[in-house]
C-alpha cells in the first residue's frame, strides 16, 4: 500500500463541555476512497470537523502528509489540501451557483476547470444565475462535490453524499467517485449507506461511541457484511 | 400657485431635495453599520463617534496641517478605517461567539473615549469648517437655490452607495463576504481567511462612516456630539431596512431623508418621531424589516 496521506493518532474532540472522540487513531493513504462507518451519533461527523478543524476542539494528533493539523487555522487547514463537504451540503443562499461553485480558492494544481465541472454537471451549467436554495437537493449535492472539485485538494471529506437521495443520483455520485479515484484522489468518506460503501470503499472503519471499534478491507465487509449490517442496524 | 395639503409645491420639492441631502448622510452610514452587523453581528454602537472623528479628522488637518478638503476626503476614510480594523482585531474579536451585548457594551464605552476625548481637546461648541472653493456657487432650480457643495453631496453618497452594493453583490470578493456572513466556519474551511476579511470588512464599514463625516463637515458644525445625533436615527433605518442588508438600508435611508423633510413641512412637530414610528410599524408588521432575508432579525 502506498504512503499514508491522513494519520490520525489518539485523537479526542469536544463540542463545548461533551466529549464526542474518545481517543481515534486511523490512516488513510494516498489515492484510497476510506469510509467511516457507524449509527446516527457515533461521531463520523465530528471525526471530519475535526480534521477540519471547526466547530470541535481537538487533542491528539491530525497529520496530512506528515504536516501537524491540529492547532492551524481553519483556513490554513484547507489550504494545506483538505477540502469538506459537510452533510447539510453547505450551499450558500445568498449565492448564485456559479458564485457558489467559484468561492472555494485554488489551493493546488489539478483541479477540474469551471468549464470541465460545468460539462461533468450540466444540470449546473444550466442553473448557474439561480440562487443555491433553488436547486434541487440532488443538484445541491452535485454542487457541494463540484465546488471542491475545483481547488486541487489532496484530500475530499465527504459527509454522507448520498443522505436523502434518489437512487439514480447515487449511482451518479458513486461513479463520479469512481472517476476521482482514478484520477488519483483521496477520500475519506462518512457513510450509512452501508451497501453504497461496500461497492466503492477500498477500506472501512467501523465508529461507535466515538471509538474506532473495527477496521476491515472490501473483501472483509463483502465476506461479513450481515454481521457488519447488524452492528449498523441496516 | 399648485398646492398639495395646503402647501405650496415649490416648498414641497425644496425640502425633497433638502430631505435628500439628509438621507445621503444616513445612506452611508447606515450603509457601513449594515454591512458590519451582517458580517460581524455586532451592533456598533460606535459609529456615529467614527463619523464624528471623520469630521474631525477633517478640520485638524486643516485647522493644523492646512490640508485641504480633497485630500481629506481620500486620507481621513482610509485612516479612520484603519484604526476601526485595529480596534476589531485588538478588542472586539475577543468577544467573537459572546452574547452580542458584550459587543454593543464596548462600543458604547468607545463612543463616550471618543466624544470625551473630543470634547475635552476642542471643547463642546462647534468648529467650523469651509466648504472648498471649487463647490461654493449654487444651483438655480425652478424651486429653490441648492448650493453645489449640497449637489456634491447627494453625488458622491449615491456613488459610493452604488460601488459598495456593486462590490458586495457583483464581484467574487463580494461573494465570498457574503460567503462568509452565512457560514463563518464552513467559508474558512475553504481556505478563505474569515478573521482577516472580518477586520478588513469592519475598517470599511468604519471608513464609510468617517467619509460621511468629511462630507458633513462643512454642513454641520463639527462637534463632538454631531454623530450620536445621527446615529440613533440610522439605527432606526437599519432595523426598518432590514438588519444586515445593504440595499434595504440605503433605500430606507433615502426614502427616510424624503419623508422627514415632508414631514417637517406638513406637521413639523413629527419630523424627528416620523422615524421611530415607521420603525415600530416596521417591526409589528414585518420583523425582519423591509428588505430582510428570511430567518434574519
Amino acid at each position: 500500500m502506498s504512503d499514508v496521506l491522513l494519520g490520525i493518532r489518539a485523537l479526542q474532540a469536544w463540542y463545548g463541555p461533551s466529549q464526542a472522540l474518545h481517543g481515534i487513531d486511523l490512516d488513510v493513504h494516498n489515492g484510497e476512497i476510506v469510509t467511516l462507518l457507524g449509527r446516527n451519533g457515533a461521531g463520523k461527523s465530528t471525526l471530519l470537523k475535526s480534521v477540519m478543524g471547526i466547530e470541535t476542539r481537538c487533542t491528539g494528533s491530525i497529520s496530512l502528509a506528515g504536516r501537524e493539523l491540529v492547532g492551524l487555522a481553519p483556513h490554513l487547514i484547507g489550504r494545506a489540501g483538505v477540502a469538506f463537504c459537510p452533510d447539510d451540503r453547505g450551499i450558500y443562499a445568498s449565492l448564485t451557483v456559479r458564485e457558489n461553485l467559484l468561492l472555494p480558492p485554488v489551493i493546488a494544481p489539478g483541479g477540474l476547470t469551471e468549464a470541465e465541472l460545468m460539462a461533468l454537471f450540466p444540470n449546473l451549467a444550466a442553473r448557474a444565475g439561480l440562487a443555491g436554495s433553488q436547486l434541487s437537493g440532488g443538484e445541491q449535492q452535485m454542487l457541494a462535490i463540484a465546488r471542491i472539485l475545483r481547488t486541487g485538494a489532496r484530500l475530499l471529506l465527504l459527509d454522507e453524499p448520498t443522505e436523502g437521495l434518489a437512487p439514480v443520483i447515487v449511482e451518479r455520485i458513486g461513479e463520479l467517485l469512481i472517476q476521482l479515484r482514478q484520477r488519483g484522489t483521496t477520500i475519506l468518506l462518512v457513510e450509512q449507506n452501508v451497501h453504497f460503501a461496500a461497492e466503492l470503499a477500498d477500506r472501512h472503519y467501523l465508529i461507535e461511541s466515538g471509538r474506532v471499534v473495527d477496521h476491515f478491507n472490501r473483501d472483509q465487509l463483502v465476506r461479513d457484511f450481515d454481521r457488519v449490517a447488524a452492528r449498523l442496524g441496516v | 400657485m399648485t398646492e398639495v395639503f395646503g402647501m405650496p409645491l415649490t416648498v414641497i420639492a425644496g425640502q425633497t431635495m433638502l430631505g435628500l441631502v439628509n438621507g445621503c448622510f444616513y445612506a452611508v452610514l447606515s450603509l457601513g453599520l449594515a454591512l458590519i452587523f451582517g458580517l460581524l453581528r455586532i451592533v456598533n454602537f460606535a459609529h456615529g463617534a467614527f463619523f464624528t472623528a471623520g469630521a474631525f479628522g477633517a478640520w485638524m488637518l486643516f485647522r493644523y496641517a492646512g490640508v485641504g478638503y480633497w485630500v481629506a476626503v481620500v486620507v481621513v476614510p482610509i485612516v479612520v478605517g484603519a484604526v476601526g480594523a485595529g480596534f476589531e482585531r485588538t478588542l472586539l474579536r475577543k468577544l467573537r461567539g459572546l452574547d452580542p451585548i458584550y459587543g454593543l457594551l464596548l462600543t458604547f464605552g468607545l463612543v463616550l473615549v471618543i466624544e470625551s476625548g473630543f470634547r475635552l481637546l476642542f471643547g463642546s461648541s462647534g468648529q467650523p469648517y469651509p466648504v472648498p472653493e471649487s463647490l461654493r456657487g449654487t444651483l438655480q432650480l425652478d424651486f429653490m437655490i441648492l448650493p453645489l457643495y449640497r449637489v456634491w453631496v447627494i453625488a458622491a453618497a449615491l456613488g459610493c452607495c452604488a460601488a459598495s452594493w456593486w462590490l458586495v453583490e457583483r464581484t467574487q470578493l463580494g461573494a465570498t463576504l457574503r460567503a462568509a456572513t452565512e457560514k463563518a466556519s464552513l467559508t474558512q474551511s475553504f481556505g478563505i481567511n474569515v478573521p482577516l476579511l472580518l477586520t478588513l470588512a469592519y475598517g470599511v464599514g468604519i471608513g464609510l462612516a468617517a467619509f460621511a463625516g468629511v462630507l458633513a463637515a462643512p454642513i454641520l458644525h463639527v462637534n463632538p456630539a454631531m454623530g450620536s445625533n445621527l446615529v440613533i436615527v440610522v439605527f432606526a433605518i437599519v432595523v426598518i431596512g432590514g438588519m444586515g442588508s445593504m440595499f434595504g438600508s440605503i433605500v430606507t435611508a433615502l426614502a427616510i431623508g424624503v419623508i422627514e423633510g415632508w414631514t417637517r413641512v406638513l406637521y413639523s412637530e413629527a419630523s424627528s418621531t416620523v422615524i421611530f414610528v415607521l420603525m415600530v410599524l416596521v417591526l409589528l408588521l414585518r420583523p425582519r424589516g423591509l428588505f430582510g432575508r428570511e430567518g434574519a432579525t
